[in-house]
């Protein structure tokens, strides 16, 4: 029997005053990046707030690994395009509130998060305040802590949207290494199609609120992609498509 | 330090245009005494001003304490609870409009001349600005990581641990520090109203007395307690939360 996919959302509607999401239908396999893209305001975020549980769906169903789950609250890594880390913790403390929240002793934690740390090169700077570091760097914590909250699933709200052009590169290599280490399944928002098709292997593509999925394309560039692929032919060739279709 | 060289050279000066000013004009020492004469008359009283000093301390800590007692339990309530706020918010509106020393005569009228009427007086005083900042600092939490723990599944405990109390600690010190400098106002001006023994209580002595160089030097070690109050409160707030003066540097 063909595996379930990871997560399966089928008609989803989400109502708000005004109707968000109309009959949105996507599935996304296990180990896969998928990037969803669209207009600015469009309802993405509110697409992933229902997808995680805080927002109540109208219609349809989530699937995750083939079956529904009401009680989906804590079962995503979420982040935002925000860092929201806490001022008040230091960047490993940060990093360990994940492992916290699930509830592991502090002890278990605080060593998890270390591992985490120095596996993803920010080890230097587990003993900084978030204020102390760069935008990039407070980005590379959120995505620990988002990883350090144990899901193999995450959702990734415009993560890079506030970064600079050299940083978001850097964090797009950061962000493929994490992937191929730790097995991820990765649900990805933007509004930048090069870094839609840089990082994932299928692109949805949203049209304007109410939001309804008008096509999806699947990204067949080989892996481990390189920053260079981005001037390749075939880059270039999706690239032209998705932007006749926005 | 070089910070402080200009405040502190300008008061010199002050005090020394002061001293010329007694000299030259030869003002009555009744009236206004020199600077130099105000610190004789601390040295010589020292020991009186230590006697009364105590008991003022003590109540003004009491005090302080309890307010912050009182205030956190309001606070956390007021969150906790919409039918809470609802509840106490208008009060503690129209509380600030009642000047609580006016209180003082029923208090000493149902309690005596002690310490307990001393201390609900000065805790009165303190209590709102802590109750007020730390409600509003609990308030103020950004949504959004409001939002991002309860995508992880945080329990509202758990929120409240993890995020609005530490968040709302810098809100809180600035609270405290006010309360810290009220603190000393309330005792000293609790004492007036009947004690044997206080700052204020002396102060009103000392006045009776005309002895105007020692009212001075009373009037300047209230000034060096309420500043060492809220000084020692900023230490306290230094120290624990070090994060929050980080990002004012940051920024800065």
């Amino acid at each position: 029997m063909k595996k379930p996919p990871k997560l399966g959302i089928k008609n989803l509607s989400v109502t708000f005053e005004t109707e968000i999401i109309k009959n949105i239908s996507f599935k996304v396999d296990e180990g896969e990046i998928v990037s969803i893209i669209g207009p600015s305001g469009c309802g993405k975020s509110t697409l992933f707030n229902a997808i995680s549980g805080i927002l109540d769906q109208d219609k349809g169903s989530i699937e995750i690994d083939g079956s529904t789950e009401d009680q989906r609250q804590g079962r995503f890594g979420y982040m935002f395009q925000e860092p929201l880390l806490f001022p008040w913790l230091k960047v490993w403390e940060n990093v360990m509130l994940g492992f916290e929240i699930k509830g592991l002793e502090k002890k278990q934690a605080k060593t998890k998060a270390v591992d985490l740390l120095k596996k993803f090169d920010l080890f230097r700077q587990a003993n900084f305040y978030p204020d102390g570091l760069s935008g990039g760097m407070k980005q590379k914590a959120a995505l620990l802590r988002t990883i350090a909250f144990n899901s193999d699933i995450l959702l990734l709200d415009e993560p890079f949207g506030s970064l600079d052009a050299i940083t978001r590169s850097a964090l797009h290599l950061y962000l493929l290494e994490i992937w191929k280490k730790l097995k991820l399944t990765i649900i990805f928002t933007t509004h930048d199609i090069r870094e839609a098709i840089f990082l994932s292997d299928r692109v949805y593509v949203l049209s304007k609120k109410p939001a309804t999925v008008i096509t999806s394309i699947k990204i067949d560039l080989s892996r481990p992609r390189k920053i260079e692929d981005q001037t390749s032919e075939k880059f270039v060739e999706i690239e032209r498509k998705l932007m006749s279709l926005l | 330090m070089k910070k402080y060289s200009l405040p502190f050279l300008t008061a010199l000066i002050i005090l020394f245009i002061w001293q010329a000013a007694v000299i030259v004009f030869k003002i009555e020492q009744w009236i206004l005494p020199a600077p130099s004469q105000i610190f004789i008359a601390f040295w010589q009283s020292r020991s009186l001003i230590f006697y009364h000093l105590v008991p003022t301390v003590t109540e003004a800590i009491a005090g302080l304490v309890g307010a912050i007692f009182v205030s956190v339990f309001i606070a956390v309530l007021m969150e906790r609870y919409q039918i809470m706020k609802k509840i106490i918010y208008p009060f503690l509106i129209i509380s600030q409009t009642i000047p609580f020393i006016i209180l003082a005569p029923l208090l000493t009228l149902w309690f005596g001349f002690g310490f307990l009427p001393k201390i609900i007086i000065i805790a009165l005083v303190c209590f709102f600005p802590i109750t007020i900042n730390l409600f509003d600092g609990f308030q103020g939490v950004d949504h959004s990581i409001l939002r991002l723990l309860k995508s992880m599944g945080a329990s509202q405990k758990q929120i409240f641990k993890l995020v609005k109390l530490p968040a709302s600690l810098p809100a809180f010190f600035s609270g405290l520090r006010i309360a810290a400098a009220y603190s000393i106002l309330g005792a000293v001006v609790s004492e007036w109203m009947g004690a044997n023994q206080g700052l204020g209580i002396f102060l009103i002595r000392a006045t009776k007395s005309y002895l105007t160089d020692r009212v001075f030097a009373i009037i300047g070690v209230i000034t060096i307690l309420s500043i060492g109050a809220v000084l020692l409160v900023e230490i306290i707030a230094r120290i624990s939360i070090p994060w929050h003066y980080n990002k004012l540097k940051v920024k800065s």
